[in-house]
């Protein structure tokens, strides 16, 4: 198995991969930060509503005189959130069943992976929309229902690489010689499993946030007026043309997120597991 | 090969029925009921239990998806609670708009990824590639509604032109029909292209490596035989499967996309129904969308059979 | 030109970026084979011999180069030469397959999988002849005969993962010979096979050669092999030829220490019980050779000449090559 900080050495080696954990970095720190950044508060009318951008608003103000620059800036939170928790459900879920599935194999395996196909049989977006309105709408609600959704891909995965890992002869070896199931599982193939799986973690955190995106968008994720990158775009929709400025920033900030996740993602693929390429 | 489309299909029974089970249980538990949302607030004991009665309701739960099932198979999915209309009907002429569009995109997607994705692993590593590999980057992090907003909002500020609203069949108003679709169907072409772009580039370097293609050669093909005539056939099958799942979800509707460019699909019916409360529409429209997802899966499987000779279905 | 191939100071280049210089894999090979011989490369894996033989081709995988100041020259069956480095695409397409053909170490994989036997042996025809339909099946399904494949006339229904290696084999070898090429280059055709396998395969070479007044070049590490089909053999070390003379020379006075060693290290069943011999070390991997004789680390009859300069290739007697300092007059005094 690589070592953590070998992993991390071979990724700075790559300008690409640089230049996203240094943007992701900057955008945790916004996220984090926001009450220290953001100038005002993101549900305060600081000026009327709709002005254009101003040394005093950067971004301008959407239609209730609040501040495009600060709910942007608490934007990032709600949506870097969103993402995190909706991966670590989706993640964590995902890595025990599919280890239950590809390790035990037999009738476990075939309910199991039977299911996930059920799951995987709904459109993500309608899944998640379908899950939300069980679970009553807004953050958390979106962050579950997200998270669920994310399961399968996650378990098909984890089960590949732990079939895979079963045939290794030091995995064998293991088993032969009476090492218990849990250990096996644990020190000889969760190594093998680690790669595509954190590989498949940073491309899920952009599939997530984007995802958070478009239900807010359509007005059926996070609610108003807890301020997302989507649901800004939602309100500002109505108001395309007069205040172009609502609609601008929040886009520019969901692309680039999703943008820094996804190259960081190939570039960590690339250092992983070469093999993996997609 | 009959056999086994035979039990492919057979296989796929317990999918289906969980699919249905699944969705009459999410169904089920989704708070707030359609009854009380009919009667506001002058809702009574009294007329509740009658609505209940009516609906069939009151009936034990296993009854109620018995007789919902039983119907879907004899292709009577109910009518809609909010208007009383039949729902099949409603979802087929729905389903004419999403496979237009559906159709539309993924051709659009293919006609730019396939011919840049081979471009770029014939001439790795040079602008091209390079070009090809952020272009792809670009319709795989963009999100759709993104360039739905950037697009719309450029061509009214710059050219003053705005997508008509309203919907018309292509069969009363062909001209009419392709103005209003063709937006929604480039952005979401261009969307979906950057995943196949990928596929199809590493698919290929993959197999330009291979030894065949240099026995090919050997024998003193040209490059356009290599590359289209070996290369690009074999590197096909891990990008059919992408395309299948792609066309598999388009069909289940473009939610995004019809929602921002109004066109009356069938995501767009689900989400309408899914805020109205409106249970047994929800339920046609995933349980229909989980299904034709399903089956695009199965003919893209069946048709490895007519691109790889290797896999026998015996 | 007297011969039907010469190749003068061939170096293939690895890129590095534009920063660096190449890696050269291999690096001033000059080698002539003759109209119908049989001539043997030989060497470890990663030597340079393969890629020696792709560039004759004109096969290089990307990103590998041909280096500045080679020379491939061949002549083709109108008597004429041509220059093989930096041709033409569609001159190059015109000589493989037709002038020059090739078969490979892994027949599983050198097939396309999607297309029958019939098809892909039709297509070696097809980019040089005018053959009907019909023309092609005929002269296809004489071919397979001729290599001895049974029941030719299902296999060219078939598809490769229906065959067997050996078959496998068979097939490459009547896709590389039948448009009566000039020179066969193979490359270790028989080392993933079984043994058994192995000799049909090489008494098949052996016979159809004759028949066919083809040169062959059969690269090899496995010097039975060169004992069993070749005239004249060139051995290579860590991307040079260290020897170059007939086969008799080679096995029955040999120059070079390498050659000694590969020599010793074959296991003859007269002295079974004996420890097998080897080679002590490593080869040098390549952009890390010294300035010296390559082979110098390895060598226990090693000078102090050998470690900083590196010994010509020269004819020490007649037609027999060698690269070492022992075999260069006054070198040893010198030392």
């Amino acid at each position: 198995m690589r070592r953590f900080g070998q992993t991390i050495k071979d990724l700075w080696r790559d300008p690409m991969a640089r230049v996203c954990i240094v943007g992701i970095f900057l955008i945790i720190v916004t996220a984090v930060m926001a009450p220290v950044i953001a100038p005002y508060e993101p549900d305060h009318m600081i000026a009327a509503p709709k002005s254009a951008p101003a040394p005093d608003y950067i971004f301008g103000t959407d239609n209730y005189g609040r501040d495009v620059f600060s709910r942007v800036i608490y934007g990032a939170r709600v949506s870097l959130w969103v993402g995190l928790i909706a991966v670590g459900i989706g993640a964590g879920a995902g890595y025990v069943v599919g280890m239950i599935a590809g390790y035990f194999e037999g009738w476990a395996d075939t309910i199991i992976m039977r299911i996930m196909d059920i799951l995987f049989a709904f459109p993500s977006i309608l899944l998640a929309i379908l899950i939300s309105t069980v679970l009553g709408r807004g953050l958390g609600a979106t962050m579950v229902a997200i998270g669920i959704v994310n399961i399968p891909v996650f378990a098909r995965t984890v089960r590949a690489s732990v079939i895979a890992a079963k045939g290794l002869e030091y995995v064998k070896n293991a088993q032969s010689v009476g090492v218990k199931t849990f250990n096996v599982l644990v020190r000889h193939i969760s190594p093998n499993v680690i790669a595509p799986f954190t590989v498949q973690s940073t491309l899920a955190l952009s599939g997530a946030i984007l995802t958070e995106a478009a239900m807010s968008f359509l007005g059926l994720g996070i609610q108003p007026p807890d301020p997302s990158w989507g649901s800004m775009l939602s309100e500002a929709r109505a108001y395309m043309e007069q205040a172009p400025w609502m609609v601008i920033f929040p886009t520019i900030f969901i692309v680039i997120t999703i943008l820094l996740f996804n190259v960081l993602g190939d570039s960590l693929r690339d250092v992983l597991d070469p093999k993996l390429k997609l | 090969m009959r056999n086994y489309i035979i039990r492919r299909i057979i296989q796929l029974l317990p999918v289906l029925f969980g699919i249905s089970v699944l969705i009459f249980a999410v169904m089920k538990m989704i708070p707030g009921d359609v009854i009380s949302g009919i009667l506001g607030i002058e809702a009574t004991e009294e007329l509740r239990h009658q609505l209940e009665v009516k609906y069939g309701l009151d009936r034990p739960y296993i009854i109620q998806y018995l007789d919902w099932i039983g119907g879907v198979l004899v292709g009577d999915f109910g009518e809609s609670i909010r208007s009383g209309a039949p729902i099949l009907p409603e979802i087929g002429q729905r389903m004419r708009v999403t496979a237009e569009l559906a159709v539309l995109s993924a051709v659009i997607s293919w006609i730019i990824a396939i011919p840049l994705g081979i471009l770029a692993a014939v001439k790795r590593n040079t602008w091209v590639d390079r070009f090809v590999r952020v272009f792809a980057l670009l319709g795989v992090s963009v999100p759709g509604f993104a360039t739905c907003i950037c697009v719309i909002l450029a061509l009214s500020l710059m050219f003053n032109y705005y997508s008509p609203l309203g919907f018309v069949f292509f069969v009363d108003d062909p001209m009419m029909n392709l103005e209003m679709i063709i937006l929604p169907a480039l952005i979401n072409g261009f969307g979906i292209s950057g995943s196949v772009m990928r596929m199809t580039r590493s698919s290929m370097l993959e197999v330009l490596r291979q030894d065949f293609i240099k026995t090919v050669r050997a024998k003193g093909a040209n490059e356009k035989v290599a590359i289209f005539k070996h290369a690009f056939r074999n590197a096909m099958i891990p990008v059919v499967t992408l395309i299948g799942m792609q066309i598999g979800s388009l069909l289940g509707g473009g939610v995004i996309m019809e929602q921002i460019f109004s066109l009356p699909g069938l995501g767009q019916l689900a989400v309408t129904a899914i805020n109205q409360r409106d249970y047994p529409v929800v339920q046609g429209c995933t349980l229909v969308i989980a299904f034709i997802f399903v089956i695009v899966n199965l003919i893209t499987d069946l048709l490895y059979a007519f691109i790889d000779p290797r896999i026998s279905y015996n | 030109m007297d011969h039907l191939l010469e190749i003068r100071n061939l170096s293939i280049d690895l890129p590095r970026g534009k920063k660096l210089p190449p890696i050269k894999l291999v690096e001033g090979i000059d080698l002539n084979i003759n109209k119908k011989q049989n001539f043997g490369v030989v060497g470890e894996s990663g030597c340079g011999k393969s890629i020696t033989c792709n560039a004759i081709m004109g096969l290089l995988s990307y990103p590998l180069k041909v280096g500045k100041g080679s020379s491939i020259r061949f002549q083709n069956s109108n008597g004429m030469e041509q220059e093989i480095v930096g041709m033409a695409p569609q001159d190059l397409c015109k000589i493989r397959g037709n002038e020059i053909s090739m078969i490979f170490q892994e027949p599983m994989t050198a097939l396309d999988p999607m297309y029958t036997i019939e098809q892909q042996i039709n297509e070696a025809l097809s980019f040089h002849t005018n053959m009907t339909k019909a023309e092609m099946h005929d002269a296809s399904l004489e071919m397979l005969k001729k290599v001895k494949i049974p029941r030719a006339e299902e296999i060219l229904r078939d598809y490769p993962h229906h065959l067997s290696g050996g078959m496998l084999q068979r097939v490459m070898i009547a896709i590389a010979l039948i448009n009566n090429p000039r020179l066969l280059i193979a490359d270790e055709p028989t080392t993933a096979l079984d043994v058994t396998i192995q000799a049909q395969i090489l008494d098949l070479m052996n016979e159809l050669r004759e028949s066919y007044d083809t040169s062959v070049i059969m690269i090899t590490h496995d010097l039975g092999v060169i004992a069993e089909t070749c005239e004249h053999v060139a051995v290579f070390y860590a991307g040079q030829v260290v020897e170059e003379a007939s086969v008799v020379d080679i096995f029955h006075n040999t120059a070079h220490p390498y050659t000694e060693g590969l020599l010793r290290s074959i296991n003859s069943l007269g002295n079974a019980k004996k420890e097998l011999y080897t080679i002590k070390g490593m080869v040098p991997s390549a952009g890390n050779f010294s300035s010296g004789c390559r082979f110098a680390d390895r060598c226990n009859r090693c000078m102090d000449k050998c470690k900083t300069e590196c010994p010509p290739l020269v004819e020490i007697e007649t037609g027999h090559k060698c690269r070492c300092w022992l075999h260069i007059d006054g070198a040893v005094e010198e030392a």
